[in-house]
């Protein structure tokens, strides 16, 4: 008795959770995630608040691309350029407009590069498989080589050096500088989070799967599937401006070697390893972005490799990271948890149960 | 208890978007770290960091540098070290990728607690990071570049330059070139950043008329075909490259490849031979020709004795610290020797700090001490003046492996100063104390 009214309590407010507005439910998980961000960074060291942030500014990045590509279906090689065009943007803010907020800076890059990508993805949405490709992949190379044409405002291949205020005079005794700035980039960043999963919900991303799925039978349906397109190429952009302007902000730097043509792959290869399509799969990309890097290095000098070797090692260890998830999972972390997930209700419930 | 924590997070929220409304760019200026601690210092130890380009395009030949200065370390830490403490040498990839840079020094002072940065390497790169070490309090010694920025002692005063800068580098070349080649066609073929407009500053002073062409070229981008040939078309007889060895290479082979042969001028970042003889071997393999005599006839500036040279006492002591201390496969190059002499002026500094070593006694050390030994020309850490190197010599490259100094060691100022010959006497490593207690 005792046990079953347990269980209608909570699927009551299960229920209540899952009919409250989705708006409410996302900044409600990002308020969450934001509280585990300001308790992780207090119990760590500055180094690792540092790395905390570089999580969060690759997240942007690789769940914009996980919107293009899992819920709209097109592909980008391309987004180290947008990431090029918001680290950019808020180096020239911070070096010519010092008195600009942090937050009209971070707009402000997030405009350009959804700008941007107006521009390309008007073009691009009447392409598709290695044409769009091939289309995407002209930004990543190419972009990069405007700051190389225009040294006197963008630095050259030196780029862009500035310094970003630190933690605010208040509260300065209490709170270093890395955690502060890891602060800023998660606030940022769920915020973020919460546009591109309310999309990726909402009545957008379902017209956005309707055209992956079927582009004619969406046409007749009275959806435009090239404007469909192209907004989700702005969105995606939009993330990868912000991605781009975080780093700038966290690394008080901009430079076109750090936007090249690697980047770019790197974020597909993560989106890729993470899952297509999920929030929580971008998660376990940026992750993998950070965190195999910093293992292949303590592994390199742990093994005491030679420097050739040593300095491989990372890329060798995501390459194979990669394949082993496809091979075994080929809808990327987030699926392969998923089924685990699954698989294990089914044997707590039964056969033939129905979960909840 | 449990509304408690999303009040706080509610609050930091708050404070964030309050804080968010000040200008992103409006730094304040806080108090300077203090200078009176040990971080990274044991009775038995003391830990100094360092980033270099292990991988990338300026990896080949800098890679080296590292190794030069650890087999130097090693050989101070088996004679017991300095004042009793073993050094701990840690160097970090960058890959010279400036935000790979940021990374590794922040795990190099933030985790690894360093007492002091050694020769970080590059302009872009650790343009980087001086202000975070100053910031920091972290002490930021003989930056492996010879970039002006690095002699900044009103805003950056715990950053000390190294290798004499681009513009005094250049304005020696120029006099040289300009007084031995006085009715040649010159041409310019430089690295398309601070080395470029750096060391054309100089050149300006000396060769201004007789510059008929300059060619940038971009670093990463090994496809310098179109300068060439502009080079070759605007008739130039001398070709003054400012660049990494890597483009060095190219230069040459370049030229070869299309029948040009000017007078090649290196400066000192791009002119160890050893390097560059082991980047054009496998190319001229091809040709049927051999490395060595294209690169007969070579110019270049420098500051530190050639890694070929005979009867230098300094060397004496290197030779015999690369056969005990350096991995066989590292041929002796000019590079390896630049981060020996590097750590050697390293150790001199810890020995001159003292025994109760601070960072504030490291910055007194080189404030007051002299730190001529290894290097041909004198070297200036004094407060106010954090330039290192002041001038150079010309050398000339003939096959076979011995070099020619064309023209004794000079000094200059990075103005518009003369160029002056000077009286110096070199210490011997006997009479320079750089290990012991």
């Amino acid at each position: 008795m005792t046990d079953d009214t347990a269980r209608t309590g909570r699927a009551a407010v299960l229920d209540r959770w899952r009919r409250s507005p989705m708006l409410l439910r996302h900044l409600a998980a990002a308020l969450a995630a934001f509280l585990g961000i300001v308790l992780l960074t207090s119990v760590t060291d500055p180094f690792t608040n540092l790395r905390i942030a570089t999580i969060g500014y690759h997240l942007v990045a690789v769940a914009g691309l996980a919107l293009l590509i899992g819920v709209s279906g097109q592909i980008s090689l391309g987004h180290g350029a947008f990431m090029f065009i918001g680290a950019y943007t808020m180096a020239l803010l911070v070096i010519h407009v010092p008195g600009s907020p942090l937050w009209a800076n971070l707009l402000l890059a997030i405009a350009a590069s959804c700008a941007a990508g107006v521009a390309v993805g008007a073009a691009t949405a009447r392409l598709h498989g290695p044409y769009l490709a091939g289309a995407t992949l002209i930004l990543a190379v190419g972009l990069p080589a405007v700051a190389l044409r225009y040294p006197e405002a963008l630095g050259g291949s030196n780029g862009l050096t500035f310094s970003v205020a630190g933690t605010p005079p208040a509260l300065s005794d209490t709170v270093p500088d890395p955690r502060w700035q890891s602060w800023v980039v998660w606030l940022a960043v769920l915020l973020a989070l919460v546009v591109v999963a309310n999309v990726s919900r909402g009545r957008l991303g379902r017209r956005l799967r309707a055209v992956r799925d079927d582009e004619a039978a969406a046409a007749l349906s009275g959806l435009r599937p090239g404007r469909l397109r192209t907004v989700a190429f702005v969105i995606s952009a939009g993330c990868g401006g912000l991605a781009g302007a975080l780093q700038a902000y966290l690394l008080g730097t901009a430079t076109p070697s750090s936007f090249g043509l690697a980047l770019s792959l790197s974020l597909l290869a993560a989106v890729v390893l993470g899952g297509l399509g999920s929030l929580w799969g971008a998660l376990w990309g940026a992750l993998a972005l950070v965190y195999v890097e910093v293992w292949g290095h303590d592994a390199a000098e742990a093994l005491g490799l030679s420097d050739h070797v040593a300095n491989n090692l990372p890329i060798a260890l995501f390459g194979a990271a990669l394949i082993a998830i496809v091979l075994l999972w080929p809808s990327g972390v987030q699926g392969g948890l998923a089924r685990l997930g699954a698989a294990v209700r089914t044997r707590r419930i039964g056969p033939g149960g129905r979960p909840d | 208890m449990r509304k408690a924590p999303p009040l706080v997070a509610v609050l930091a929220a708050a404070a964030l978007l309050t804080a968010s409304c000040t200008g992103a760019g409006e730094v304040a200026e806080g108090d300077a770290a203090s200078l009176d601690v040990s971080t990274g210092v044991t009775d038995d130890s003391v830990r100094l960091g360092t980033h270099m380009p292990l991988t990338g395009p300026a990896a080949p030949g800098y890679s080296q540098i590292s190794v030069g200065a650890r087999a130097v370390f090693d050989y101070v830490n088996a004679q017991g070290g300095v004042h009793g403490r073993q050094i701990e040498y840690l160097v970090e990839d960058d890959g010279y990728d400036p935000v790979r840079t940021v990374e590794v020094v922040n795990e190099l002072v933030l985790q690894d607690e360093i007492f002091a940065m050694v020769g970080g390497l590059g302009t872009p790169t650790h343009a980087r990071v001086i202000d975070f070490l100053n910031e920091q309090g972290v002490p930021d010694l003989f930056v492996s570049s010879g970039a002006l920025m690095w002699n900044q002692p009103d805003t950056h005063p715990l950053t000390f330059g190294y290798q004499v800068d681009y513009t005094r580098e250049a304005k020696i070349q120029g006099q040289y070139v300009a007084e031995n080649f006085p009715d040649a066609s010159v041409g310019v073929f430089f690295q398309n950043d601070d080395v470029g407009t750096d060391t054309q500053a100089g050149l300006e002073q000396y060769l201004g008329e007789q510059i008929v062409v300059r060619e940038p070229y971009e670093s990463g981008n090994t496809d310098i075909g179109p300068q060439v040939s502009a080079l070759e078309e605007a008739g130039a007889e001398v070709v003054i490259c400012e660049c990494i060895p890597t483009y060095m290479a190219l230069l040459i082979l370049e030229s070869q490849a299309i029948g040009y042969e000017p007078q090649f001028v290196a400066s000192s970042i791009g002119a160890d031979t050893v390097t560059l003889n082991g980047l054009l071997q496998e190319f001229a393999d091809a040709d049927g020709g051999t490395a060595d005599d294209m690169l007969d006839g070579l110019i270049a500036t420098g500051y530190l004795p050639q890694a070929t040279a005979a009867d230098d006492p300094w060397l004496e002591l290197y030779t015999q610290i690369y056969e005990e201390y350096v991995p066989e496969e590292q041929p002796f190059t000019n590079t390896l020797l630049y981060g020996m002499v590097q750590a050697t002026q390293t150790s001199m500094a810890l020995m001159a700090a003292g025994p109760d070593l601070t960072r504030q006694s490291l910055v007194d050390a080189l404030h007051s001490g002299e730190f001529n030994g290894p290097g041909l020309v004198p070297f200036s850490t004094a407060e106010g003046e954090h330039s290192g190197f002041q001038g150079a010599y010309v050398t000339q490259y003939h096959a076979g492996g011995r070099s020619e100094i064309l023209q004794e060691p000079r000094v200059t100022d990075r103005e518009t100063g003369p160029i002056e010959e000077f009286d110096f006497s070199r210490p011997t490593p006997d009479e320079v104390v750089f290990y012991g207690g």
